[in-house]
């Protein structure tokens, strides 16, 4: 099982509020000098490839699109985990690239790349959330796609997935090769790499290309960003004023109810 | 020229509440753009032959309708084989599909094949000049990006319980049945089996939702919620922390990567108000918060804040509830 996968490197989501800022310049959140992080969900996917190596054997590529300086750590911590290989594509635009421009970089990247049975990315990621990597790779791959999974088993040309639905999961089989994005469930949480894996992934082979060695040179867009422009992101200003109810619990309950019953919610 | 195109599923054999979002959302932009709406019905069954007389009641004049045994429930490879030749036959100017587990990976594939632009996730749609104007949530909730969609056609993917149900506007309208050709072997997925984890109250129609988070502190604190719900006739949710953890089933998570509510009242129990979650709930009417600490964010949202235990505020809620509904 040849799988590659798809890993993002963000400004850490946890930072508190008050140093989130979007820089007017490239209308996205300030990244010099914060904490850069692999995206969420990407995480997920990297250990759903690598319990599939652990399982059956095969190879774990990491593909990760951005300015070569800012992902040196997603990539450090990618072979860390256990990804066999690493393949950077240098851009440092990347990370104004919306879905489509990214996605037609990723495709192009993996087809030099080479054969695959799986490429695996995120479901959304954890600054722009558009969704559509995925769907995107699969078209210009020519692969099946399901999105939003948390488990996968591969068994004779088919994968057998788990799909988070809004009102359960659905049990899907997509042909081989496929694209597939993850969401997070316990089975999947990311693993902590040893000191020896550390030192380990040092030896592991990178390869750095740029933009203009993928895509054949040529840096055609494709459908999607053309005639979509960012004209604005804003930080909405927040106006409620939160009335607190004091006292002791039966206190505090009584004058909830109330004033739910004024406001007449119950 | 159909102008604005409705990808109308019913793959449950009905139409669902999203599919008629998006008709709201088609309204809101056909009168700025000059734009005739029209909707494609994609399912199989009997009871799809009600489904085009609830589009005319709600202003959509043209109606496709497209039964096959192949557009049921999660099929995304049918709809997709389904919907292609219909929007490359009628093209239409800007596409409309819901951003379900289904239009999530119907809508882009669509946009590659058409060479047409894409927004997901949009939470509301305007008209400036020629451009369509498309706000989406970035940042996990912390910001609002706003969009400006210029070239045609587009594919727009509206985030559910985003847009309004459309009012009645009843037309008189038609109805064509569309066949297409879709060979089941040929589609690349099939799905085999639905699982489903729907709760007696569903957070997507409920008037009021109970969310509880990491503060619940495991399963144990969801059955006391879950006694709260009962007594409200509320849904219960959760935040993402546990539905990671895997106290609650993930169709409970409400966020930025779960479902999006707006019901009249929210309780937030044990949510300290991270942006993720936020982002979901921030339509709700009036919003109730319950934590220890007195400086999480989740206050800077809430109308009404009680600090304290929620081990204590609960039980003596449900109690007073209870003496409140006797009486």
């Amino acid at each position: 099982m040849n799988t590659i996968v798809c890993l993002k490197q963000v400004v850490d989501p946890e930072l508190p509020q008050w140093d989130f800022a979007i820089e007017p310049a490239t209308k996205r959140q300030v990244r010099t000098g914060k904490p850069l992080v692999i995206s969420t969900y990407d995480e997920n996917a990297l250990e759903l490839a690598l319990q599939l190596k652990d399982k059956a054997g095969g190879k774990v590529t990491a593909l990760t699109l951005g300015p070569v300086g800012e992902v040196k750590d997603a990539v450090r911590l990618a072979l860390a985990m256990g990804a066999d290989e690493a393949v950077v594509v240098d851009d440092t635009n990347a990370p104004q690239l919306l879905a489509s421009d990214k996605a037609t970089i990723l495709a192009a990247a993996i087809k030099r790349v080479g054969t695959f049975d799986l490429v695996l990315t995120g479901c959304e990621s954890a600054d722009w959330v558009e969704r559509a990597v995925a769907p995107f790779l699969a078209e210009a791959l020519g692969a099946s796609c399901v999105t939003f999974i948390t488990r996968a088993e591969p068994n004779d040309g088919m994968v057998t997935v788990r799909r988070t639905s809004e009102e359960g999961f659905h049990v899907v089989e997509a042909r081989l090769p496929a694209v597939l994005s993850v969401t997070s469930d316990e089975s999947i949480r990311p693993r902590l790499p040893k000191v020896k894996d550390i030192m380990g992934a040092m030896r592991k082979p990178v390869q750095n290309w740029t933009r203009a060695d993928v895509a054949g040179g040529s840096a055609a867009g494709v459908a999607g960003a053309q005639g979509v422009e960012v004209r604005e992101v804003a930080v909405p200003q927040r106006t409620t004023k939160c009335e607190f109810l004091d006292g002791e619990p039966a206190q505090q309950v009584q004058a909830l109810v109330e004033r739910l019953q004024t406001l007449k919610l119950i | 020229m159909p102008g604005i195109f409705v990808v109308a599923t019913a793959l449950e054999g009905t139409l669902g509440r999203s599919a008629l979002e998006l008709v709201g959302g088609a309204r809101a932009l056909a009168g700025a753009l000059g734009l005739e709406v029209s909707a494609a019905i994609l399912g199989h069954g009997e009871r799809l032959a009600g489904a085009a007389g609830q589009l005319h009641e709600v202003g959509v004049e043209r109606v496709f309708r497209c039964d096959h045994p192949s557009l049921t429930a999660g099929q995304s490879d049918a709809v997709l084989a389904a919907v292609d030749p219909i929007v490359r036959k009628a093209q239409p100017d800007v596409v409309l599909v819901g951003a379900d587990t289904v239009g999530r990976e119907v809508a882009p594939r669509l946009a590659y094949r058409l060479g047409a632009a894409l927004a997901t996730e949009v939470m509301s749609l305007a008209v400036d000049g020629k451009a369509i104007v498309a706000k989406r949530q970035v940042y996990g909730g912390r910001a609002i990006a706003t969009l400006a969609i210029t070239s045609r056609p587009a594919v727009i993917t509206l985030k559910p319980r985003a847009f309004d149900m459309p009012e009645r506007a009843a037309v008189k309208g038609t109805v064509e049945n569309v066949s297409v050709t879709i060979d089941p072997a040929s589609l690349l997925t099939h799905v085999r089996e639905l699982q489903s984890e729907r709760a007696e109250v569903g957070l997507d129609d409920a008037e009021v939702v109970v969310g509880g988070g990491r503060g619940v502190g495991g399963p144990d604190g969801f059955k006391l919620l879950a006694d709260l719900a009962g007594v409200l006739g509320a849904a219960v949710g959760s935040s993402r922390p546990p539905a990671d953890e895997g106290w609650v089933p993930i169709t409970w998570q409400i966020g930025q990567t779960g479902k999006s509510i707006r019901p009249n009242l929210y309780i937030a129990v044990g949510i300290s108000g991270a942006a993720q979650h936020v982002a979901g709930v921030s339509g709700s009417r009036t919003i109730v918060a319950i934590n220890k600490d007195p400086e999480a964010p989740i206050f800077s949202l809430a109308h009404l804040g009680l600090v304290g235990d929620y081990r204590q505020i609960v039980p003596a809620l449900i109690a007073r509830l209870r003496e409140a509904k006797g009486a």
